[in-house]
């Protein structure tokens, strides 16, 4: 099999141009006659359903949550990314392309990523159109920040809630289409399969939540828009409900699964506080610039922390080790989040993890505070602060605070060409759930980026091309691929619920977290992911044997929906597993332990790995098929980053 | 902590439910009021009981899933959503009451599971600028005072979680539909339609059963985002000059 | 339905009869405890039955009146449509319910304060109001003009104590109706500003403690005076 990613011939910045003018259209007056599903309703899928219902398409758009308003994309705090240059410092579409490309670590298309930074400026735009109520300075025009570590001031924000913003404008547009009668809105409903006739993606099967219906929907084209997998660590960032079911059914129908490794851990979340633990919470990266990081310098003084016979502010300044500053002079605790998170994690794996579980570090404002008073810091700070006093029950003003790394984001998923299409013809991948555009790792303020620019500019244009070709005559719903992809949907759920056993979901989902936290998380090794291939089958194994839901389909079953996620996330976790033993070398996300410079940085291999790893389910039990798609750069010139 | 659990079950629309009452033993004061729920529904699972059904995401306070109405008032104690509290705002012995939203506009789904797809539909009705994608105009062309934006941020901040609704006597959705009503109204963008969107929004607000402002205050006493009901007072300002004004019959 | 039969029906147009009687029903009060000021002037009531005289004729004061007759009802009737709509938009209430957290007592019960303030009303147009319109006043000569002679009426009442009474508990009642119901029509009206409301709620604590009291001061002037 040949991935082509049919990215257009030409110069870089005349691609999107050019392949704009090369699609086909749809006749206007043809247009009523296509149906688009559109699932998932966050960020990529709202904007996606809003403006294809606009351009004229039945749209059907679907999410699991009880209104679309809800969907995971709310909770990104910082902002988004835009090469406006409003502050005449430098920004273009060039530079936001290329630190797109570094920042990614040179496993991305330049063609997708160049496109993303041209679009970037038209979010905002359109963003304002619609009424989102960015920050803006007293002279009535937009404020922006620097970043994530970046050297120009290219994010826009509103407050700490720029994803919530961006989500009720995508979602306002989303609702004006269904007040017109052009969207179908089906809340509280989950894609469980897809459904392929002749090689194409024709519609999906859907499980009603409240009734437990099993239901076909027949499209011309459907559109995944469900976010990323990082639930697949049982604890993340994500919210509780995120899954890959989805995008994992479209795999085992026909879609490759790309670069599943690569996930994202976040350096500054909330740590975990006992066995109940839940979810986790991010706190903004900005905290870096002024908390210094630090656990004690030895593992006695760490025990007694543990223990609770000495407080963080007894211990001594030379018993302190501030170890992102010893070891990395220059950036000290702003190095990039893989750096900051893999050496907590080391810090910690030494025994002198400074919370109850072992698992956290200090970042202390105390230095902060002395030098530019406490009430500088409030103004800055003033709301995590309060945010982790209300989840932690400490003052952070008073006691320094504790941090550990989250997973937070995925940039593998579902591999999409130029178009967004997947290996299916008539199905695409958008936003966090393709694999596009970040690489092996994501600048911050660019999630959201990404997801609008694939909903509201690219996918209008691409699946316009792919209609054109098809005839406008409805799919018929009748075809017996529709009956018998419901069929194994029931028949998956009867298996779920006729097990019986003796553990409920969460034990299953708790224990794959920990193997893939611990054996494919921030640092892998090559004998470790052997291990937790072999725990991950034997687990997969288990769940199917023991695994108790009770209760029927034909309810409400909350314990139901969650078995039928799990079950995903277990078949995924092995994937993980293969692609990160497949990559011997390190790179954003990716760090295998095997694979770095003396200096303990992530060590590349261009020469072997500059390439997209798209993964081809061949049936139960079957070893998966790599199939690769090479990267070429032709404008950016391939470097090892340094920190020191 | 042991803590007893009056819990409201119903096992859907149609039943009529009644409260069931569970001890949690071992309720450590660092478990968020959720994983609370969460332990003990892993252990009604594991004794073959069904599990308490009840409606949660993000559980970082900005999705608005979350509901329950905990010992008399919507999202507990705190003027935070129950996703962020604590159980160190409960002491050990305490019995803890927990019920669905209630209200006409809210029917119970299940357990403390309830549809607020009601407010979708209010927004529906108007809470939108009504731009296509594309074809608008550079973001910089349109100046919004910063006391504006700032404000228009205030109130676009509603995380329709209901909590007003629940909290208010009447069952009131005005700070809800207020919020977007006040939103748009303040802000450039929302001028064309600015008459229209409050009639329209007013008007759905109404048809889906929810009570009547008293201007008791409780909403914005309770709402976890902290909207102002100065908003509700804008939406009534832009109601009134609206319907003597508009070209809508 | 017309545009003004729908907004009147609306939830928002209800609250506006609310907020605009009760606002009319204050400038009543203002007059009514104004003009019986004249209880206090020791004149053995002749200002007062001179002034009982000019508000029951004079044209002007007659078109308030039924104004004021409008207001009243329209009050009323508005208060138990809205108090209807609002309980059937629960129709299942809470098992607890902590209402005094997040509001004022008075602000959540303004039904039963004005229900008592009704029944309150009644008693007091039968003795007074219907009295002097039907009821057989006897009457009293100023510079060879006749006046009913109201003031007797109502020094007689007043040395009940029972009626005393009734009448200071309805006031302290009326006090807490527009403690709320004062800044509340504001609000409704949509005048909310944050350079004014504060201004407006002010006065309205004012007004609410002011007027009732004085209007309570006078059947207790009455009956000690008596003594």
């Amino acid at each position: 099999m040949i991935l082509d990613s049919k990215i257009p011939a030409g110069p870089l910045a005349e691609k999107w141009t050019k392949h704009k003018f090369s699609s086909k259209l749809v006749n206007p007056a043809n247009k009523r006659k296509y149906e688009v599903i559109v699932v998932g309703t966050g960020l990529a899928g709202a904007s996606a359903a809003a403006s294809l219902a606009e351009l004229g398409y039945n749209v059907k758009a679907f999410c699991f949550q009880d209104s679309p308003r809800r969907a995971h994309s709310i909770a990104a705090q910082g902002g988004i990314n835009a090469a406006k240059n409003y502050q005449n410092d430098g920004d273009s579409i060039y530079r936001l392309f290329y630190d797109t490309i570094k920042g990614g670590d040179y496993r991305a298309r330049e063609g997708n990523v160049y496109r993303l930074a041209e679009v970037s400026v038209k979010i905002i735009d359109q963003c304002v159109a619609q009424g989102v109520p960015f920050a803006r300075e007293y002279g009535g025009l937009l404020a922006n920040r620097s970043f994530g570590g970046a050297q120009v001031s290219r994010t826009f924000y509103a407050r700490g809630q720029t994803g919530q913003q961006l989500l009720l404008g995508a979602y306002s547009a989303l609702s004006r289409q269904v007040a017109n009668g052009k969207v179908k809105l089906f809340p509280r409903t989950e894609m469980m399969d897809l459904v392929v006739i002749d090689g194409q993606a024709k519609g999906i099967v859907t499980r009603n939540l409240i009734t437990g219906a099993i239901e076909t929907h027949a499209a011309h084209a459907v559109l995944l828009c469900t976010g990323g997998y990082g639930n697949v660590f049982f604890l993340s960032t994500n919210a509780m409900g995120s899954n890959v079911t989805a995008a994992w059914r479209a795999h085992k129908r026909g879609a490759l699964f790309a670069n599943p490794c690569f996930t994202q851990i976040h350096p500054t979340c909330i740590p975990v506080s006992g066995d109940h633990q839940s979810k986790l919470t991010l706190m903004s990266e900005s905290l870096r610039n002024d908390g210094r990081v630090w656990v004690p310098a030895t593992q006695e003084i760490a025990e007694k922390l543990r223990k609770g016979q000495i407080k963080a502010n007894d211990i001594k300044e030379e018993d302190r080790d501030y170890f992102l500053e010893r070891k990395y002079p220059s950036f000290g605790n702003l190095v990039p989040r893989d750096v900051a998170s893999r050496n907590a994690k080391y810090v910690c794996d030494e025994g002198r993890g400074v919370n109850e579980t072992g698992e956290a570090v200090f970042l202390d404002f105390r230095d902060a505070i002395k030098r530019d008073t406490r009430k500088i810091i409030e103004q800055k700070y003033g709301n995590l602060f309060d945010m982790y006093k209300q989840i932690t029950g400490e003052d952070p003003y008073e006691t320094p605070m504790m941090i550990y790394p989250a997973v937070h984001y995925t940039m593998g998923g579902l591999w999409v060409d130029y178009n967004l299409m997947t290996t299916v013809p008539g199905l695409y991948a958008l936003g966090e759930a393709n694999f596009s555009e970040h690489g092996a790792n994501r600048l911050g303020a660019s999630a959201l980026m990404q997801g609008l620019a694939d909903g509201y500019f690219v996918i209008p244009y691409t699946v316009g091309d792919y209609l054109a070709q098809l005839a406008p005559t409805k799919v018929d719903e009748n075809h017996p691929e529709f009956a018998r992809a419901k069929e194994e949907v029931e028949q998956g759920i009867e298996q779920l619920l006729k097990i019986n056993g003796t553990k409920p979901v969460d034990y299953f989902h708790k224990r794959l977290g920990k193997i893939m936290w611990d054996k494919c998380g921030m640092a892998r090794t090559e004998p470790g992911l052997k291990e937790a291939k072999a725990e991950i089958q034997a687990l997969k194994k288990e769940f199917w044997s023991n695994v108790k839901v009770l209760g029927t389909n034909e309810e409400l079953n909350q314990t139901l929906e969650k078995a039928n996620r799990v079950a995903d996330f277990l078949e995924l976790g092995e994937l993980m597993v293969d692609d990160a033993l497949n990559r011997n070398e390190s790179c954003g996300g990716h760090f295998r332990e095997e694979y770095q410079t003396p200096d303990g940085e992530a060590l590349r291999d261009d020469e072997n790995y500059a390439y997209v790893a798209a993964w081809k389910y061949r049936g139960e039990g079957k070893e998966e098929e790599l199939v690769k798609e090479e990267l070429v750069f032709e404008n950016v010139k391939l470097t090892q980053r340094s920190y020191k | 902590m042991k803590l007893t659990l009056k819990i409201w079950r119903q096992k859907n629309a149609a039943d009529k439910g009644g409260f069931v009452t569970y001890v949690a033993e071992h309720v450590s004061k660092d478990m968020s009021f959720l994983e609370m729920l969460d332990v003990l529904n892993d252990q009604l699972t594991e004794k073959g009981e069904d599990p308490v059904h009840f409606d949660h995401d993000c559980r970082e306070g900005i999705c608005g899933m979350c509901s329950l109405y905990i010992n008399g008032k919507p999202h507990g104690p705190l003027q935070t959503t129950t996703c962020q509290l604590h159980m160190r705002s409960f002491s050990d012995g305490e019995t803890i009451t927990i019920e669905p939203w209630r209200a006409k506009a809210f029917p119970v789904v299940k357990d403390l599971v309830v549809n607020r797809s009601a407010f979708d539909r209010i927004i529906q009705a108007g809470g939108y600028v009504s731009v296509n994608t594309g074809g608008v105009p550079d973001a910089n062309e349109i100046p919004i005072p910063k006391t504006v934006a700032d404000l228009a941020m205030d109130a676009a901040q509603c995380i329709g979680c209901g909590a007003c609704v629940a909290a208010c006597k009447n069952a009131s959705a005005m700070l809800f539909t207020s919020a977007k009503v006040s939103q748009l109204a303040l802000l450039p963008q929302g001028q064309v339609e600015r008459k229209t969107r409050a009639e329209k929004m007013v008007a759905q607000m109404d048809a889906e059963g929810f009570g009547a402002c008293t201007n008791t205050g409780a909403c914005e006493a309770e709402c976890p985002k902290g909207i102002s009901i100065t908003n509700i007072a804008r939406m009534n300002r832009e109601y009134f000059s609206a319907v003597v004004s508009s070209e809508n019959m | 339905m017309t545009w003004v039969t729908k907004t009147l029906n609306s939830t928002l147009g209800r609250k506006l009869i609310m907020a605009l009687t009760g606002l009319f029903l204050i400038l009543f009060l203002t007059g009514h405890v104004s003009g019986n000021l004249l209880l206090f002037k020791g004149d053995g009531g002749q200002a007062f039955n001179m002034y009982a005289k000019f508000m029951t004729t004079n044209p002007a004061v007659k078109l308030l009146s039924y104004l004021t007759y409008i207001s009243v009802i329209g009050h009323i009737i508005y208060s138990i449509l809205l108090t209807r709509h609002n309980a059937s938009a629960r129709p299942v209430s809470y098992s607890t319910s902590k209402g005094g957290t997040n509001s004022s007592w008075n602000s959540r019960n303004m039904g039963i304060l004005g229900t008592i303030i009704l029944i309150f009303l009644v008693v007091h147009l039968q003795g007074f109001w219907a009295e002097m319109h039907w009821g057989e006043v006897p009457t009293i000569s100023y510079d060879g003009e006749n006046y009913k002679n109201l003031y007797l009426i109502v020094s007689e009442a007043f040395k009940q104590e029972w009626l005393v009474a009734l009448y200071v508990a309805a006031m302290i009642f009326l006090g807490f109706h527009l403690s709320h119901g004062f800044s509340s029509a504001f609000q409704t009206l949509g005048l909310s500003h944050k350079k004014y409301s504060p201004a407006i709620e002010w006065i309205g604590r004012i007004y609410c403690v002011i007027v009732p009291a004085t209007f309570a001061s006078m059947p207790l002037y009455i009956y000690f005076s008596s003594l």
